[in-house]
């Protein structure tokens, strides 16, 4: 089976999409002749035309506004936010818009729109290029929330999220986009929505993450491992909609979990989570539900994300004092 | 004035304004309208229309009967005008919130947008088939959309040409100069109407922009700009069609600066009494754009008092009878809290749809 990276595995799955509906077409800054900045659409302006991999004006409202019309129209946009710190410039675009026309039409109109945008720290990018705000996006409903983690999700989600009648954004984390190498399948299939993967299964506690951050809790679980304590490590895939069963099964099973995130840690998506989890299985939980986020600040020169992210010394410790408790 | 009917010019960036009807009711010397006796009896009719139905809903806003409302008052040429340059069965029409009987003149019934103030939701539906999006309140987002759309009807091999609605106060918003920016790029099949009704609330024209014109703005993103008289319904469907026609040929799109006045309030919220000069309000009642066409007619002997009456009849129990089937329309249920904004909706909102149901089914 091919090895491919999660840019290689996007790639494959944007081209092979795009030779089997027609109707598929990218949109974005830099997309076309020189691939997008992370090389994710190298080689598909060559195959399908300036027409279907276009090169846009850099406003990224007009790019998502243009997208939701490009589907009333019956085009099947999947347009490409360069970093997903720049959403704020078309905000409006996705939340009270895309988020809203298939609710404010009465059902008339659905935008099948994919907003793919790149994010997360760690490769020392410039400022606001790393803004992990996947968060403001869960409060503005209507909108799918995908956060794929390596390389095999990363194309069966991006099928799934493309073919989905309702708007979904696509988070990608760039500092995994070239690390490693994962079985990827030539052909479609998908990766459903809702659906929380078990990456790991352990005895003792419960690490939940999503994107770059899985990564991040599968080395921990490793070191861990060192010390006797067992790890098991949920990735949730998407946040909205939230695999709340998988989530609370899983964590019911240790008693103990961690929860880590990118974003700040005030109002970040595990303080979701981690209600859930007060709701839902309150009597099966041994210790407080812990989590490890960025602090609550803005995101610091690059010279200084090492201290901002979450890092391995502090999931290790957090997950210490919830064993201790 | 040039020989023939109104032309986009090839030469220039932005056009002067446009007029043929006058305030007086003569037609400007030199003129030559494409709009027949015929037709401007139709437009007046829906101009009329218009502005009874707005008449009939203020007041029953008053009476705690309507929802917000604002009003065509005043900017009926502009509406009907741009609307009859359109051929319903394939062109959209992307509206602001403004321009309802264009919206209505395009095939939307008149019973379902009123049932749309009225806060009803399954009956305000637009029907399948009537190519209008809905009405946008978030002023200017719905330009870049249309650009979209009319981009995406080029691709798709479609006919079909995009009028959509601004303000001059929503032409200050960031997506009307991304919307215009991308449309002069992808030379997508649409046009630009923007009424300047000199006020957005209480902000007059004056403080929305230094340019002289609105219109100037098109030269900017390298498509036409012009200007029409917009209380002048055969200037305003002149330029309409020019802008039709450009678009639909490939030309790209147009920028038309419809000059009017806003006759009543924002909305029924307003009280632009503690803003407006009345004699700025008293003149711009001079320039009608109803009483001017009545006065054409009239001295054509296609129109007199008796007419008038009994078209006013007509029109109002035409409104009437929408309104009661808006009225009679079912009210909405709690369920319709969560219909149609998901088509796969996430367990969670399921669990609460079911939460709120729960001991309300009867």
């Amino acid at each position: 089976m091919p090895q491919r990276t999660i840019v290689e595995a996007i790639n494959n799955a944007l081209a092979e999409e795009m030779e089997s509906d027609p109707l598929v077409m990218l949109l974005g800054l830099d997309v076309g002749r020189l691939g997008g900045v992370f090389r994710t659409t190298t080689g598909l302006v060559e195959r399908f035309g300036a027409e279907r991999v276009v090169d846009t004006p850099l406003a990224e409202a007009s790019i998502i506004g243009a997208s939701l019309g490009l589907a009333l129209a019956g085009m099947v946009p999947v347009a490409e936010i360069q970093f997903l710190g720049f959403t704020a410039q078309g905000f409006h675009q996705i939340g009270p818009q895309l988020g809203k026309f298939r609710q404010r039409s009465r059902g008339r109109y659905h935008c099948q729109v994919t907003i793919r945008a790149p994010f997360g720290g760690g490769i020392r990018s410039p400022e606001f290029h790393s803004d992990a705000v996947e968060a403001q996006f869960v409060q503005t409903p209507g909108i799918k929330i995908v956060m794929p983690s390596n390389p095999y999700d990363a194309k069966g989600l991006l099928l799934e999220a493309i073919r989905d009648p309702d708007p979904v954004l696509f988070c990608e984390p760039d500092r995994l986009y070239r690390s490693g190498r994962a079985e990827v399948p030539d052909g479609a299939y998908t990766v459903p929505f809702g659906k929380a993967a078990v990456v790991r299964e352990g005895e003792h506690i419960t690490l939940v993450a999503w994107s770059a951050a899985v990564e991040l809790c599968l080395r921990a679980a490793d070191k861990l491992a060192e010390e006797g304590v067992s790890a098991t490590v949920v990735d949730l895939r998407t946040l909205v909609p939230l695999d709340i069963e998988t989530l609370c099964n899983q964590v019911a099973k240790t008693g103990r979990c961690v929860i880590v995130h990118e974003a700040p840690l005030s109002a970040g998506f595990g303080a979701e989570v981690s209600a859930t989890l007060m709701e839902q299985i309150f009597y099966d939980l041994d210790a407080p539900v812990a989590r490890v986020g960025a602090f609550d600040v803005p995101f610091p020169a690059a010279s200084l994300e090492d201290y901002y992210l979450p890092s391995l010394d502090r999931v290790v410790a957090a997950v210490r004092k919830t064993l201790q408790s | 004035m040039t020989a023939g009917p109104f032309a986009l010019s090839k030469n220039k960036d932005v056009q002067e304004r446009h007029s043929v009807l006058q305030a007086d009711g003569t037609i400007a010397t030199g003129a030559q309208p494409r709009m027949e006796e015929e037709f401007l009896l139709e437009a007046l009719r829906w101009m009329m229309k218009s502005r009874l139905y707005d008449t009939r809903v203020i007041s029953l806003q008053r009476q705690g009967q309507f929802g917000v409302f604002s009003p065509g008052m005043g900017q009926e040429a502009s509406i009907v005008g741009s609307a009859m340059a359109l051929d319903p069965t394939r062109d959209w029409i992307v509206p602001q919130y403004r321009e309802l009987m264009a919206t209505v003149h395009h095939g939307l019934p008149l019973e379902i947008i009123t049932a749309q103030y009225l806060g009803k939701i399954g009956p305000a539906r637009i029907p399948d088939g009537v190519r209008v999006l809905p009405t946008q309140v978030s002023i200017a987002a719905q330009l870049p959309q249309a650009t979209g759309l009319a981009w995406g009807l080029r691709l798709r091999g479609e006919d079909a040409v995009v009028m959509a609605y601004i303000g001059e106060g929503g032409s200050s918003e960031g997506d009307f100069h991304e919307a215009l920016n991308l449309a002069g790029v992808t030379k997508s099949p649409i046009v630009f109407f923007l009424q300047n009704n000199q006020w957005a609330i209480s902000t007059s024209r004056r403080v929305q922009s230094a340019t002289a014109s609105f219109a100037f703005r098109a030269a900017g993103y390298g498509f036409p700009g012009v200007q029409v008289d917009g209380n002048d319904v055969m200037a305003v469907y002149d330029v309409a069609v020019a802008a039709v026609e450009r678009a639909r040929k490939g030309e790209g799109p147009t920028l038309i600066e419809s000059v009017t006045y806003r006759m009543s309030f924002h909305n029924t919220t307003d009280n632009p009494s503690r803003y407006e000069d009345p004699k700025e309000h008293e003149e711009a009642r001079t320039r009608d754009p109803i009483e001017r066409v009545q006065k054409y007619l009239t001295g054509l002997g296609l129109w007199d008092k008796k007419r008038e009456a009994a078209l006013t009849e007509e029109l109002t129990q035409e409104n009437e009878a929408a309104l009661q089937l808006a009225f009679a329309a079912p009210a909405p249920v709690p369920a319709d809290v969560f219909a149609n904004v998901y088509d796969h909706p996430p367990q969670r909102v399921v669990q609460q749809e079911a939460e709120l149901l729960d001991g309300r089914r009867d």
